[in-house]
């Protein structure tokens, strides 16, 4: 379904040559579960950027292939690009706070991709927004319809922002770090929640991360990332129980173990 | 808002209440003809029939003012939609596209903020003759890099943010982004820009009309007011002082509110 072929990113800016991500390869299959990790600065939100066509065109060179259902998404026109984008692959951020614009209610904000890809008239639109908020396990999808953002919990934004990119049914979900802003019971119930999804409707999902534990338990490949360059990549449980490369090892050796469980 | 927050926006909104409750009465009626001369109230003192006395040529200096601050508001408030207009546009156009056409526009912005506005008014005026709606359009065009200047640093802010990305991957188009999801975002931050700009244009225009090339006479406006009671400031200084305070009242009155209306966010 998705395949990233040598990916290179390159910024050019004030400050000379910057390349964050080199030769980047992967695949995904429909209803893939794939990780990334890595340390900031890896490149792992960059690529994913690059796939939901985010990057700024200005001052950067791209090259490689990404392909879409047989469509190359790099470098083409963006007319191609907006009928993908928000359809067919959707995007949720880190930050649920700065994730919705503070003064539109969240039902407005969910419905956005129905109003730019179909022409349902506003019931219509509405009753969609509203079965999609219960989908992600909102108890009260019709307040929350009815809110702005600041009146939700950050675990409540991030849910509502899960449901404006469920809603148009995408087959690639991209969560760039969607849980590291919340604390661990939410990031936990999250997880189920994109579990969830994947299990009922197929949506493959691409889970950027740097925390190993929420990968393992989530994904069931995983692509290791340092400096812009993939350094290992497998089925989850081989490369965090056999890692080969010395980076990785020390990724899980920096994982913390329960201090209760060692005390005894 | 704290205590004195409170009350620096309570006396602005009284002052500015009255000075838009004048600018009412101004369009409905005058007490007096504004223009009608009479040489028996020529330097009348302050009184019941003539609350700010009367002129040089005995006309009735309240109902002058009341004139005059409808045509201050007036230009000021067509000085600042024009600034504002254009400015967002612009300002919104650069801070969203960058590259290049920022490049060009904004170092042409700043050519323009690096001349007085003043100075620059006196040119357009100079060119297309004094007048009212010469000054409006002189003093709209010097103000617009101001607006423009703002609005782009916000939308530089706002268009980084992930609901910005979001809506952008939804396959929003840049139209769509610009006007449905950033404008109404710039709402706080224009209205004190407004606010601010609203009284920089009330001086500007007293300031043009007192020197003689915006209103042009028998009209009367506040700058032009003070000009023509200049001459007889000895004999009757109530017709200079009355025209002076309300300028006074109006810039103090949107000040306190543009301070406390901008920084309550």
């Amino acid at each position: 379904m998705l395949k990233v072929e040598d990916l290179n990113i390159k910024i050019n800016d004030r400050r000379g040559n910057t390349i964050p991500v080199k030769d980047v390869d992967f695949e995904m299959d429909r209803g893939d579960i794939l990780g990334i990790v890595g340390e900031s600065g890896s490149g792992k939100s960059m690529s994913a950027l690059a796939i939901a066509g985010l990057l700024s065109r200005h001052d950067m060179e791209k090259s490689g292939h990404i392909i879409f259902e047989g469509v190359s998404l790099l470098n083409c026109p963006r007319k191609v690009l907006r009928k993908i984008q928000g359809y067919e692959i959707s995007m949720i951020f880190q930050e649920p706070l700065t994730s919705l614009n503070p003064i539109r209610r969240v039902g407005w904000q969910v419905e956005e991709s129905l109003r730019i890809h179909t022409t349902m008239d506003k019931a219509e639109r509405r009753e969609r927004a509203l079965k999609a908020l219960a989908d992600v396990e909102l108890d009260d999808p019709e307040a929350v319809y009815n809110s702005f953002p600041h009146e939700l919990s950050g675990g409540m934004r991030q849910r509502a922002m899960i449901a404006a990119a469920m809603i148009s049914e995408p087959r690639l979900l991209i969560a760039d770090e969607p849980t590291t802003a919340l604390d661990v019971t939410i990031q936990a119930q999250i997880v189920e929640l994109l579990k969830k999804i994947n299990r009922e409707r197929g949506t493959a999902i691409l889970f950027i991360s740097h925390d190993l534990s929420l990968v393992n338990t989530l994904c069931e490949r995983v692509i290791v990332m340092k400096d812009g360059l993939v350094v290992e990549s497998g089925i989850c449980e081989e490369v965090f129980n056999n890692p080969k490369e010395e980076y990785t090892k020390g990724l899980i050796a920096a994982i913390p173990k329960n201090p209760f469980s060692e005390r005894k | 808002m704290d205590k004195s927050k409170k009350s620096k926006f309570i006396t602005g909104l009284v002052i500015t209440g009255i000075i838009v409750l004048l600018t009412l009465w101004g369009m409905i009626k005058t007490p007096y003809d504004p223009y009608a001369m009479d040489s028996g109230a020529k330097f009348a003192k302050v009184s019941f029939s003539h609350f700010f006395g009367c002129d040089q040529f005995g006309r009735d200096v309240f109902s002058r003012v009341l004139i005059g601050i409808r045509e201050t508001m007036f230009i000021a408030a067509s000085v600042v939609f024009i600034g504002v207009f254009f400015g967002t546009i612009l300002g919104m156009i650069t801070g969203y596209f960058g590259g290049w056409l920022d490049e060009i526009l904004m170092r042409f912005n700043d050519a323009m903020l690096a001349f007085p506005s003043i100075l620059l008014a006196l040119v357009i005026i100079g060119i297309f003759g004094p007048g009212k709606y010469q000054l409006i359009a002189a003093l709209g065009i010097a103000f617009i890099p101001s607006f423009a200047r703002v609005v782009r640093g916000e939308v530089l802010k706002i268009r980084n943010l992930d609901y910005v990305l979001s809506v952008k991957l939804y396959g929003a188009s840049d139209l769509r982004i610009l006007v449905v999801h950033i404008l109404p975002n710039l709402k706080t931050v224009l209205l004190s820009t407004v606010i601010i700009g609203f009284n920089n244009a009330v001086l500007a225009e007293a300031g043009m009309s007192y020197l003689g090339i915006g209103v042009q006479p028998p009209e009367p406006s506040l700058g032009r007011m003070l000009s023509e009671a200049q001459a007889y400031i000895y004999t009757s200084p109530m017709s200079a002082i009355f025209p002076g305070l309300v300028i006074v009242l109006m810039i103090l009155g949107f000040s306190l509110l543009g301070d406390t209306v901008g920084k309550k966010h």
